[in-house]
């Protein structure tokens, strides 16, 4: 639709909103086009165009952003927002038959949080109390819409594996956090680091039997034969599809023997770690990690909480990037998800890394961990419209987020939300007025006295 | 050969204690009034002997090119563990919490490990001086201590925990009694209260616990008094109590209680409790600064902001409620510092109150938050906290604004020692990067 189509079509197109310039801004675009100064045309939620001077669409409304900075929409590919009833599944060390997906709670107000830190896609885990958890998926923070309608469309599912002093931790009921006084836990294996390891390697010893079966199964129907199907198990099936590599397996880590150890079990078992989370002692094993093939999403500069944070140096992202890993920056925390940017920032202080090697990490990079990169994680045409307004420049705290899109909708309005704020003030006193008004006189008994 | 010569370049750049320093060319923030463009300072004998737009170069000292470079005081940080806890997990490593309910007595000073990883980890970001707070924060246990002890005012280097100390008395801790815990973090929102008074933390039961509470602070002060005044008479059944000997300073308002007291509620509280007590207060971590603001003004009440990088308390708050605390404590007048509360975010700080002027606070009030103010805060202000001609050499010389995550520190001095730029962390990296 450019400007030469007569104006009765551009009366009849959808809504306005849906076809938008932004001009004079500084894209950085994580994409072919590094970093300009110029426009980016939105239109049916895709990239349509982009450059220093772009045609206008008739009829697209333009939002002017000169001095403001666009970048694609921040992928945290480590996240526990947005899950109810816990995430957890702690009574196995393995629960693989669990699934992120059953326990969406689209009302987590940190999905509008994390929105308004520039936020649009985030990986969903489970928690690491197992040594293999449960299955994950990227959702969209498309705030206001269903659980259903959140889910990353066409996203290849995963799977969470947990190594070191978590997943031993229900091993070691009296001395771990797990104790609750005097009352006795029973024990739960595995206790050690050498448990773990034989929890994953009997589990695939499982898997592969399970898989054996299904496919001399299906080796038969295909001759057109009828055999008896053989009987599914939800708990070897999503380890089938890791065999499979239908299914990526990210495998929350902190020490280098560990790490290790988890390439080797993978490689003896004929299956790839997609992404080593958290993985704070990468930078002693960066060979082998980079060797197996593997991503790396780890935290800027947490470290010393525990024992085997103890290591975790600030320059892990920069020097696994150095050594040829890919490399994206997470937050497994609701408060630090609001500013994965300035996360991105410190890769630039701590190890050098450029303005884009920077902002990949938490764009296009996790974008590739999470196999979403056809879709997201750059400003390019065809790809969808998940974008990011800054006031500054975007890495540095000095910034902060005006507006978000995904798939060309706007999602968060700083104006809008700062100028709404009172009327909302207003509202909640209105109703906080109305109840206490119609509340019966309170006796002092309590409901179970 | 090569590697001496090597360790030898790298010696060269750094600067024995005592000697003489002269930075040459370089802009000059000295917070406490106007930047001096392509000025000079001067360091002698651990301080600055001058700052001018030329100075002579001394006999004997060495000079620094500062062309293209900044120079600012060194970063204070008004609450931390430093030095008290190493793994925050680890119960063995953590000499926070003590028991006990009234222990003024005790001193985090002390207990404070100066070859701590942590020091090495935060003074490469620009961290100076740090008060180190006994009670809460991690797992040391003893959290529940109303009086916890004495916070220390010290620097971010030196042998030993004597030469680190700037004041082993800088504070006070006390953790104010409220509806919702003592320090008053969580609980149910104050609005609401009303509304479930049978619920835990509101209503008349909670009320009145709260009131038991300051009554039995308000016996501990009255007994510190009447130990005071036993003292004075100098009765021969007189016999020394170190708790009261620790409050003596207190009740005579000569040393400040940092008083952990979050919603507007318990803020009020303490400051009516400290006007009747008629002792020295600054309110640590305070929550509620848009509504608590003009009394705290009023009254010319201190404040130390916890981080700023935190998550709203309640569900329907604003979203940047965290962000904004910062500019509406300076939009009330309140004089504040900035704490991060937790020792693996003290190397943030700077970062913390980027984020401060990114929703309103002005620029110049982030650099005074995290120096001069907190410098006068702790009693310090003819010390530290500013780059004026007598004070302590605690500066950093940095390539760029100094709360920018891109900008890079030169070189640090601390009481005119240049301290290496190295640490733990550091060294992990030059020697895993060198491995093929």
């Amino acid at each position: 639709m450019k400007k030469l189509i007569p104006s009765i079509l551009v009366a009849l197109a959808p809504l306005a909103a849906e076809t938008f310039v932004i001009q004079n801004a500084t894209v950085m675009t994580e994409g072919p086009k590094g970093i300009f100064k110029g426009s980016v045309v939105v239109k049916d939620g895709k990239i349509a165009d982009l450059g220093e001077k772009v045609m206008v669409p008739a009829g697209a409304t333009i939002i002017e952003a000169g001095g403001l900075y666009l970048i694609p929409g921040i992928i945290d590919c480590h996240s526990h927002i947005a899950g109810s009833g816990g995430i957890n599944e702690g009574s196995v060390s393995v629960s693989s038959m669990v699934n992120i997906k059953d326990i969406i709670n689209p009302d987590d107000i940190s999905i509008y949080r994390a929105l308004a830190g520039g936020v649009t896609t985030a990986n969903i885990l489970h928690g690491s109390a197992n040594s293999i958890g449960g299955q994950t998926l990227p959702l969209k923070m498309r705030w206001g819409k269903s659980a259903e309608e959140m889910i990353f469309a066409g996203a290849t599912p995963g799977i969470k594996f947990a190594l070191g002093e978590n997943p031993k931790r229900a091993g070691n009921p009296q001395g771990g956090r797990g104790a609750i006084g005097a009352i006795q836990i029973q024990a739960r294996y595995p206790a050690t680091r050498m448990g773990v390891e034989d929890v994953i390697r009997e589990a695939f010893n499982d898997a592969k039997a399970y898989k054996a079966e299904w496919d001399a199964y299906d080796a038969k129907l295909a001759k057109g034969e009828h055999p008896i199907p053989p009987r599914t198990d939800l708990k070897l099936q999503a380890l089938k599809e890791v065999l499979e590599n239908k299914r990526y397996v990210h495998v929350h880590c902190y020490r280098a023997d560990e790490i290790l150890m988890m390439i080797r079990a993978a490689d003896d078992n004929g299956f790839k770690v997609r992404t080593f989370q958290h993985v704070l002692e990468g930078y002693k094993v960066a060979k082998e990690i980079k060797e197996h093939g593997a991503g790396a999403s780890t935290f800027s500069d947490w470290w010393a909480y525990k024992i085997e944070a103890i290591d975790a140096i600030p320059f892990n992202a920069a020097l696994l990037t150095k050594k040829g890993v890919i490399v994206s920056l997470n937050s497994d925390d609701a408060e630090l998800m609001r500013h994965l940017n300035t996360e991105a920032g410190k890769a630039m202080k701590y190890g050098g890394m450029s303005e884009t090697e920077a902002l990949a990490m938490v764009t296009i990079n996790p974008a590739i961990q999470l196999g979403i990169d056809k879709t997201v994680g750059s400003i390019e045409p065809g790809k969808d419209a998940d974008l990011v307004l800054y006031d500054g420049f975007p890495m540095s705290d000095f910034a902060k987020v005006t507006k978000v899109w995904i798939d060309g909708t706007q999602y968060f309005d700083r104006d809008k939300e700062v100028a709404e704020q009172a009327a909302k003030d207003a509202e909640k006193q209105q109703l906080l007025d109305k109840e206490k008004s119609a509340q019966r006189p309170q006796t002092n008994r309590r409901p179970n006295q | 050969m090569k590697l001496l010569g090597l360790l030898m370049a790298g010696a060269v750049t750094v600067f024995a204690a005592g000697e003489t320093v002269l930075i040459q060319n370089a802009d000059i923030y000295p917070v406490s009034g106007a930047p001096l463009k392509g000025g000079s300072l001067l360091i002698q004998d651990g301080k600055i002997a001058e700052i001018g737009a030329r100075i002579a170069v001394p006999k004997g000292a060495t000079v620094l090119e500062g062309k293209g470079l900044r120079v600012y005081p060194g970063w204070i940080d008004s609450g931390t563990q430093l030095g008290l806890e190493e793994i925050g997990s680890i119960r063995e490593t953590n000499d926070t919490g003590e028991l006990g309910d009234f222990m003024p007595q005790l001193k985090a000073l002390s207990a404070v490990n100066p070859d701590s990883e942590h020091f090495g980890v935060v003074r490469v970001n620009g961290i100076t001086t740090a008060i180190a707070l006994p009670g809460g924060g991690g797992r040391g246990g003893g959290g529940g201590q109303m009086i916890a002890g004495q916070a220390a005012l010290l620097h971010t280097d030196g042998w030993t925990w004597e030469e680190m100390e700037i004041n082993r008395s800088a504070a006070m801790v006390l953790n104010f009694p409220s509806a919702a815990g003592r320090g008053g973090r969580g609980g149910m929102p104050p609005d609401l209260q009303d509304l479930f008074p049978n619920t835990a933390g509101a209503g008349a039961d909670a009320r009145r616990a709260v009131l038991d509470q300051i009554a039995k602070l308000n016996a501990f002060f009255d007994d510190a008094r009447a130990y005071k005044k036993a003292k004075e008479a100098n009765q021969p059944d007189f016999h020394k109590d170190l708790k009261f000997e620790a409050m003596l300073p207190v009740i005579e308002g000569k040393m400040p209680l940092a008083v952990n007291a979050s919603r507007a509620a318990a803020i009020h509280d303490a400051i009516a409790w400290a006007e009747k007590q008629n002792v020295k207060i600054v309110i640590m971590q305070p929550r509620d600064i848009a509504k608590a603001g003009a009394e705290l003004k009023a009254k010319n009440i201190p404040v130390v902001l916890g981080r700023v990088l935190t998550l709203p308390e309640n569900e329907d708050s604003e979203y940047d409620e965290g962000y904004t605390q910062p500019a509406e404590a300076y939009k009330a007048g309140v004089k504040f510092a900035l704490g991060t509360f937790t020792n693996e975010f003290v190397r943030d700080l700077p970062y913390q109150a980027a984020t401060a002027v990114a929703y309103g606070l002005p620029h110049d009030e982030a650099l005074k938050a995290l120096t001069i103010n907190p410098a006068q805060i702790w009693g310090a202000g003819d010390l530290i906290g500013s780059l004026d001609k007598g004070k302590l050499a605690d500066l950093m010389v940095v390539d760029g604004d100094p709360m920018d995550v891109r900008t890079q520190i030169r070189h640090l001095f601390i009481k005119g020692k240049e301290i290496t730029l190295s640490n733990k962390q550091i060294r992990l990296y030059e020697r895993y990067m060198s491995r093929q």
